[in-house]
């Protein structure tokens, strides 16, 4: 492992930068990063998205983080994610030079237990959280337009499938959404990806889907504008307090929540809502976070923070992410905090009935 | 249509465009040539660049890499016997046999310029179809898809070899190892023994190494010497370029196989070279010479493999699914250039879809004409002593296998696998049958799942699928003409001299039992979970025990009967080490690197395996040790890479490369 003598030295020429750049939030750290390499892990391959996810930010970061050492992008996939998680857990120092980047399919064996998992959360410091939505469609022929009384009652009456990578994935939130809403859902698992759901989709194999927001506006609104699609809801995003809002992306359609409250004349309540209020939140509106190692000295910690708050600051970054993230706010500061909180905290017997449900529908255990 | 194909001609050729195609070629020539390392490691370390450049000269550098790449993995395959990349395996079984009677420079002429017909030829039905191809893609549902995985499997007939028994159990045993792990459908991990490298089951990588390379490497450092017999490879470029145009239309076939599989998403591009092998050598009329170094096993899987590239590209541009691993890196350097794949490709963006089809189409000639130039200098390494390149050729294959998982794991598999390996060589099992079922167990079983959800058993009544079983059909009994079966020939029980079977009946034994252990695990499963793995058993249980009554009665008059220790040709000198020296030597290494990491165990490899097995003075061999090392050690840093740790790093944080 990297050597740890940071602290010294660079305090007056980092000042001087911090000051050049102008955008002194946080007091000027101390800490200097020059000639290092910075290991960024991504328990992921190099194929997906939070791959893509992290090479956007690497050389932003980089940019950012006083010293402007190298970062670099370690891949690291394996066992749902949980290896390169583990490693980190296992082999981070509080140095500040080794970061990790998790995605939901990182907070969910966490919440479930999954025996895998030798990692907690709570070991770890937030520097940044990139929120995503999750949009839902049908195929045209159901005859739904969209999700008020009557559409959802010809949507109830209709048999779906739907393509999904596995009842404890992230797909766990679609699942869930399905039930409560009463739909007739049954799931064929073994998708590689939501690529190939959509594909099914595509084919009429399927004639429920959902997308995340940037696969949904690159893929699937081409094939809304074609008539082969219908846009029925999101699962809705998370205001400042953690409130369930209308996703900003797409503000003319009904979360979940509203959609039930159309069909039944009452918000939904129970353990069923609660589960995927949590479900949801540790998925999707803190899906992609990065993190150090909690007890990273003060100045380190402020030092990533700050690269963090310079990155989005910068000018143009705004229109690069919402091309390559989805155009929400990506959480820095202390609201990357409560979005952290809200994804990693889980009520007991939310995770019980979870886990439950899952046995007794899917004979899934986590 | 014509004129986004012109401004996409004017652009390619403008300046910098083509410094970045080169560039791409010449990373995709290096990591070629070193076996087992293919697209994904190449791909793998142009990500962090590519950030930031501008779409054309990305895309460029992209398609330049991975182009080549099924070019010149040849050399491995045809010189070393060993898989260049996954794409090239079906190469090794004639290419390497041409190689040895000292007709490399043929077999290489004949693969470089099979390469460059089939990568144009994949790039001209890109071209043309990429426009159309949307709907016809679409037309292939999961039902459409079993059933070619189905046709994928019947090919195991063609490739059996002397005994129809043995490939069948040799893909049983592949589909079964490939069952390890997950279950498609329902997540249980089967077969894992709770160990967690298990659960993802094992990579295409390290079993393709394990099955090819490691036997060779062991087979070749017994056999003494340098791989090539005659010291010289022959001339005859001209002979390989000719004996291209004589069979050109063989080649053309094999490149549209390569386009079709390439283009259906989730078939995946792995098979395409048996495939392909397997097409020509059921369709000629004298597959006698095959294995034994025809010309055509060379130029059917060279000209598959370049189309396939071509073939691969249109899921990955017009849906973002891709068809292959590198397909899949390459989409994920797409979006980092922030090109979305998609229907715009083919609308707004069809000037970068002919950027694209344009460098596809010059890498390949760039990659042909380089490796043609290269050749002479590469197939030196074969007159070599073997003694002097078994250490690099290891930690090639090692490293190849780790960044894999980049787990310990990893190499443990592929010394594990490796056996098995060595043991199906010296017992004449098919190899390629296992390969054939390893890759395809996972795709049948997802797709006959998701057929049956989507479609209960109809599925089977649909046309596609009635098509696709109807070529199966044809291809299984244009197959079935070639392989013998029963009680052998009398110029077969000549060959034959095998008396004591023994060991051929102990490994039967060995199948035997890992097949029951499949079928009990099965059974322990939900049914989902398990139904799969116990339909596998259920069919080669019976097989298995029909192949050990006939090993432990000492049948030696049946095909079946086979052992290269007893008839091997490396046997005819009488100060050839046993099988188990070899063995040994890999064990030990193995254990090193589990006690103290792999850095410094290969480290130690080089020298004390140099020391012993050749007379090289410390200073050549300190020379060598730092150049192979260093080599890969700068490779690791690039991909920022960890090399695997033994107990001694769990006890201690080392700086790297040791820790």
């Amino acid at each position: 492992m990297k050597s740890l003598t940071l602290i010294k030295g660079a305090t007056l020429a980092f000042a001087g930068a911090a000051l050049t750049l102008g955008t002194v939030a946080t007091p000027a750290p101390a800490a200097d990063f020059s000639g290092k390499r910075i290991e960024w892990i991504i328990p992921y391959g190099t194929g997906g998205g939070s791959n893509a996810w992290a090479r956007f930010y690497a050389p932003r970061l980089q940019k950012h983080l006083p010293g402007e050492p190298t970062v670099a992008v370690k891949n690291m996939p394996g066992a749902s994610s949980t290896k390169g998680t583990n490693f980190f857990a296992r082999r981070a120092a509080t140095d500040g030079l080794m970061a990790l980047g998790t995605s939901g399919s990182t907070q969910f064996p966490y919440l479930l237990d999954d025996r895998r998992v030798q990692y907690d959360y709570k070991d770890w410091e937030v520097i940044l959280a990139t929120p995503v939505g999750g949009i839902v469609y049908v195929n045209p022929s159901l005859g739904v337009t969209k999700a008020d009384k009557d559409g959802m009652k010809k949507l109830q009456k209709a048999a779906l499938k739907f393509g999904s990578q596995g009842a404890t994935s992230l797909d766990l939130v679609p699942l869930l959404a399905f039930q409560i809403l009463g739909l007739n859902v049954k799931p064929v698992f073994g998708m590689k990806g939501r690529g190939p759901a959509r594909l099914a989709f595509e084919r009429g194999e399927v004639r429920i889907d959902y997308q995340t927001t940037p696969a949904y506006l690159k893929r699937v609104m081409p094939l809304v504008k074609a008539g082969k699609a219908v846009p029925l809801m999101t699962w809705g995003m998370l205001d400042d307090n953690g409130n369930l809002v209308r996703d900003p992306n797409f503000p003319d359609l009904p979360h979940v929540g509203e959609v039930f409250e159309t069909m039944h004349g009452k918000k939904p309540k129970g353990p069923a809502w609660t589960a995927w209020r949590a479900f949801m939140a540790a998925g999707y509106p803190a899906q992609k976070m990065i993190f150090v190692k909690k007890g990273t000295p003060a100045d380190i910690l402020a030092a990533w923070r700050k690269a963090a708050q310079d990155t989005i600051n910068e000018p143009g970054f705004k229109e690069a992410a919402a091309k390559a993230l989805g155009d929400y706010p990506q959480a820095v500061g202390k609201k990357a905090e409560v979005l952290y909180k809200v994804a990693t905290t889980v009520p007991p017997s939310a995770k019980k009935w979870v886990r439950d449900w899952l046995k007794r529908e899917y004979n899934a255990v986590p | 249509m014509i004129e986004a194909l012109l401004a996409a001609l004017a652009d390619i050729t403008s300046g910098h465009h083509l410094i970045y195609l080169f560039a791409g070629v010449a990373m995709g020539l290096v990591v070629g040539i070193f076996p087992g390392l293919g697209g994904i490691v190449g791909l793998s370390i142009l990500l962090p660049f590519l950030y930031g450049m501008d779409p054309t000269s990305a895309l460029s550098m992209l398609i330049g890499l991975v182009a080549v790449i099924p070019t010149s993995d040849t050399f491995a395959s045809v010189l070393m016997g060993i898989p260049g990349s996954s794409a090239s395996q079906a190469t090794v079984l004639d290419g390497f046999p041409l190689a040895k009677k000292g007709e490399g420079a043929r077999a290489l002429g004949a693969a470089f310029s099979a390469s460059l017909f089939g990568g144009l030829f994949g790039a001209v039905v890109l071209t043309f179809v990429i426009v159309v191809a949307r709907e016809v893609i679409l037309l292939f549902t999961s039902a459409e898809l079993f059933m070619l995985t189905i046709l994928g499997l019947s090919m195991v007939g063609v490739l059996a070899g002397t005994s129809l028994m043995k490939g069948v159990l040799a893909c049983a045993l592949g589909l079964m190892v490939s069952s390890i792990g997950g279950a498609p459908a329902t997540g249980e991990f089967r077969m894992s023994l709770d160990i967690p490298y298990l659960g993802d089951g094992l990579p295409l990588v390290v079993v393709g190494l394990a099955m090819f390379a490691v036997p060779e490497i062991v087979d070749l450092l017994r056999a003494g010497g340098s791989i090539s017999r005659s010291q010289t490879l022959g001339r005859g470029w001209l002979q390989g370029l000719k004996d291209m145009w004589l069979y050109k239309w063989l080649c053309l076939r094999c490149a549209g196989i390569g386009c079709i599989i390439g283009a259906l998403p989730g078939l995946g591009g792995s098979v395409v070279d048996w495939i392909a092998y397997g097409h020509v050598k059921q369709t000629v009329k004298d597959a006698s010479q095959f294995g034994h170094g025809d010309i055509r096993g060379v130029l059917a899987p060279e000209s598959a493999n370049n189309a396939k590239e071509g073939g691969g590209l249109i899921p990955t541009l017009l849906f973002g699914i891709p068809g292959s691993g590198s397909m899949a890196v390459f989409l994920g350097g797409m979006v980092l250039i922030g090109l979305e794949p998609g229907p715009a490709m083919v609308e707004g963006k069809l000037n970068l879809t002919y950027v694209i089809i344009w460098s596809l189409a010059l890498a390949n000639v760039l990659g042909a004409g380089a490796c043609l130039f290269l050749s002479k200098y590469v197939a030196m390494l074969t007159t070599i002593r073997y003694a002097f390149l078994a250490p690099f050729m290891i930690m090639v294959i090692c490293f190849a296998a780790f960044q894999a998982q980049r787990d310990l794991g990893d190499l443990i598999a592929l010394f594990g696998v490796g056996l098995i390996g060595i043991l199906m060589k010296r017992f004449g099992w098919p190899r390629p049958a296992f390969l054939i079922g390893f890759v395809l167990a996972d795709q049948s079983e997802t797709y006959l799942y998701q057929a049956v959800q989507f479609y209960d058993w109809d599925f089977l009544y649909r046309t596609g699928v009635l098509i696709i079983f109807a070529i199966t059909i044809v291809s299984a009994w244009m197959g079935a003409r070639n392989v013998p079966t029963g009680e052998s020939d009398a110029a077969e029980a000549a060959h034959s001299r095998v008396q004591n079977m023994r060991p051929q009946a102990w490994f039967a034994t060995l199948v035997f039992a890992f097949l029951a252990w499949g079928l009990i695990d099965g059974l322990t499963q939900s049914f989902l979970g398990g139904i799969y793995t116990i339909g596998i058993a259920a069919l080669s249980l019976p097989v298995a025990a029909r192949l050990m009554y006939l090993t432990w009665t000492n049948n030696t008059a049946h095909t079946v009967n086979f052992d290269l220790e007893v008839e091997g040709d490396h046997l005819q000198s009488a100060d050839t080490p046993p099988l188990l020296h070899y063995l040994l030597w890999l064990a030990a290494f193995l254990a090193a690197i589990m006690l103290i990491g792999f850095w410094l165990a290969i480290v130690g490899f080089f020298a004390i395996f140099l020391r012993v097995k050749t007379d090289a003075s410390w200073l050549r061999i300190a020379v060598m040790t730092v150049c192979g090392v260093g080599f890969i050690s700068a490779l690791a840093w690039i991909m920022v890479l960890d090399f695997p740790g033994g107990l001694l790093q769990e006890a201690f944080v080392l700086p790297w490369p040791i820790g």
